[in-house]
């Protein structure tokens, strides 16, 4: 049993660059699939790659069981939404919508009711006869979703649709696109650099760096279990302690200034193996004196970033920065300059061995 | 306070005026006042009536080459767009050392005086050019007369103003965002279809500058025909230097320089209207 997109092996060389090496991945029906990676990591290749834009030095594109490496994009029949949302300047929303209808040979009255009921169910009833210069960026997002999706295609593209937009419409368009998506039940890759958006929406994750997939998990998964030091580091707030493994089968580590302490997982790992250690800052507990039961180390603060319901407080334990996250009540115990004691439990202790 | 901020910005009001005003004397004295002669003359010469008007407006010979004028500047900007659309476009769109080369000769001959291009075809297509000798060479005994006819004054004209619609249409299609081809190419659009539905309409504007570019300077031309063309198929501005020159008929001349302009405005004030004469240069 085959998933229904499947890239296999997929390398991309311009001259000596690797821009893409050796990507594999299989994407299931009606998934909401997220590449996420700083700019230059390959995602944007990748994604070009499956639309038909860019072509694969070597490796496979496979939609359905069916090798699209071949086609040219006009006959992939993949929807993409573009950053910029490429409608056309000189077309009306719904004369955009109607535009792949009509190149697909349907008939003028048919299609342009299809493109106004599309429009209906992106929430822009009574907005067809606009032009984009007339809509709101948001509006224009909604446009461009629905002439991506009016000609059911096999796939949704979206490429980093929602960079142009202001914080509050892009958390609604966040929550819009993922309605439309369910209802629809189209399977959809989403590229974008911003992990929160990737965390809400996706269900599940591809972290690209340097042309490679660091890891493929559900959006908790990668959160809570980074297999590599780049996934902990690019997701989310984190302290990576550099140890060494002392006692293998008891699960415990050691670190010139932590000293020796437990770690969780069900990893094998052997006597003297280096590794990464992750703590995500809200597991760390701050406090005046050392807590009963945890491991307790001494902390100055050296920066408190306040965020309303909660702080981020940044300090030194010997020559690691530690970050710890408290929520905004509890920060007016602590100023910055000030000797600390931070702890945490064995279970949000996470090894990371690459 | 007040004075002293109302003083602020007087300022700034008095120096543009102050900068402008070489150039605007000297427009004053070679241009308006010139033209206002001509506009003058047109209703005063020989004697103050409408006559001149009556009969620019109403005599056959007129009105024919008045047609005669705007069926050609209509031909060659028809024929410019035929030429200059697809050099533009590979232009716009072949690798850069081929662009280069193709700008580089467009702007070449952008440069060139156009009394230079303009003798350079009395030498090409003269009874001694080389395209003559050419029509001989291959076995045509009597070949037909090119230079000093609707022909030679046309492909000329052709010549001199193709540069202007290619660097109007050039610079629009440079402007296209590559995003809206590739959405066209997603949503299933290829070869002519997506030329017709998306890359000609984004190219409008650029078609619509060159041409009422090429014709209203077309309209105007007078230096080719005048020296390529058939002295009995004239264009309006060639009448008015002969009737001036010849008849010195200062009056009838001047009433057709009128009638020219006015035709000029009317067509530049409906392009205003549709696009924004702003546009026009870029």
């Amino acid at each position: 049993m085959t998933s229904y997109l499947q890239l296999s092996s997929i390398t991309k060389t311009y001259g000596h660059f690797t821009a893409l090496s050796d990507v594999n991945l299989s994407v299931e029906k009606g998934e909401f699939v997220t590449f996420l990676g700083p700019s230059g990591s390959g995602k944007t290749t990748t994604l070009m790659i499956i639309a038909g834009f860019e072509k694969a030095t070597s490796g496979l594109v496979q939609v359905g069981g069916q090798s699209i490496t071949q086609l040219a994009p006009h006959e992939r029949n993949i929807g993409i939404v573009f950053q910029n949302y490429a409608l056309f300047p000189h077309k009306t929303a719904v004369e955009n919508v109607y535009f792949p209808l009509q190149m697909r040979g349907v008939s003028r009255s048919q299609g342009l009711k299809k493109a106004e009921d599309m429009l209906s169910l992106v929430g822009l009833k009574g907005f067809g006869h606009r032009h984009p210069k007339e809509l709101s960026g948001g509006q224009q997002q909604r446009v461009a979703l629905a002439r991506a999706l009016v000609f059911e295609p096999s796939l949704l593209l979206l490429d980093e649709p929602l960079g142009a937009l202001d914080k509050n419409l892009r958390e609604q368009m966040q929550i819009e696109i993922k309605r439309i998506q369910r209802s629809l039940g189209v399977t959809t890759i989403f590229v974008t650099h911003d992990q929160s958006e990737a965390m809400s929406m996706s269900d599940r994750i591809v972290v690209f760096e340097k042309g490679r997939i660091e890891q493929a998990a559900a959006p908790l998964d990668i959160y809570h279990r980074p297999q590599t030091s780049f996934v902990a580091a690019f997701i989310g707030e984190s302290n990576l302690i550099p140890a060494t493994v002392t006692n293998a089968s008891a699960r415990i580590a050691e670190n010139p200034v932590l000293d020796s302490f437990d770690y969780a997982g069900t990893e094998v790992l052997s006597d003297g193996q280096p590794v990464t250690l992750l703590i995500r800052p809200e597991h760390i507990k701050l406090s005046r004196s050392p807590i009963e039961g945890r491991k307790n180390v001494r902390m100055t603060v050296e920066t408190i970033v306040n965020y309303g319901d909660n702080a981020l407080v940044i300090g030194r334990a010997g020559d690691l920065t530690m970050r710890v996250r408290v929520l905004g009540a509890d920060v007016v115990i602590i100023k910055e300059g000030e000797e600390c004691c931070i702890s945490w439990t064995p279970d949000s202790v996470f090894v990371i061995t690459k | 306070m007040g004075t002293s901020l109302s003083k602020l910005t007087e300022k700034p009001n008095i120096w543009p005026w102050l900068l402008l005003s070489p150039l605007g004397i000297y427009m004053l004295i070679f241009f308006v006042v010139p033209l206002a002669d001509v506009a003058i003359m047109s209703f005063t010469e020989p004697r103050p009536t409408l006559a001149n008007y009556t009969k620019v407006l109403t005599g056959a010979l007129y009105q024919r080459v008045f047609l005669n004028t705007f069926l050609t500047a209509a031909f060659v900007t028809a024929c410019c767009l035929l030429v200059g659309y697809p050099l533009a476009y590979l232009m716009a769109h072949s690798k850069p050392r081929t662009a280069m080369l193709i700008l580089l000769l467009v702007t070449m001959s952008f440069w060139t005086s156009f009394l230079v291009r303009t003798y350079s075809w009395m030498v090409l297509l003269g009874n001694n050019g080389p395209l003559i000798a050419f029509l001989q060479m291959i076995g045509i005994e009597s070949p037909p007369q090119l230079l000093f006819t609707r022909f030679s004054s046309t492909l000329a004209m052709i010549h001199i103003l193709a540069p202007y619609m290619i660097m109007n249409i050039y610079s629009v299609m440079k402007k296209i965002d590559p995003a809206l081809i590739r959405s066209a190419e997603s949503l299933g659009a290829k070869g002519f279809s997506l030329f017709r539905h998306v890359y000609l309409p984004l190219t409008a504007p650029g078609i619509a500058n060159g041409s009422v570019l090429v014709f209203v300077i077309c309209l105007g031309f007078y230096v080719t025909p005048v020296l390529l063309g058939s002295p009995r198929e004239q264009m309006i501005a060639g009448l008015i230097g002969h009737q001036i020159e010849e008849f010195l008929a200062f009056g009838l001349g001047s009433a057709m320089a009128m009638v020219l302009l006015a035709v000029t405005l009317v067509i530049l004030t409906i392009y205003h209207r549709r696009f924004g004469l702003d546009k026009l240069w870029g």
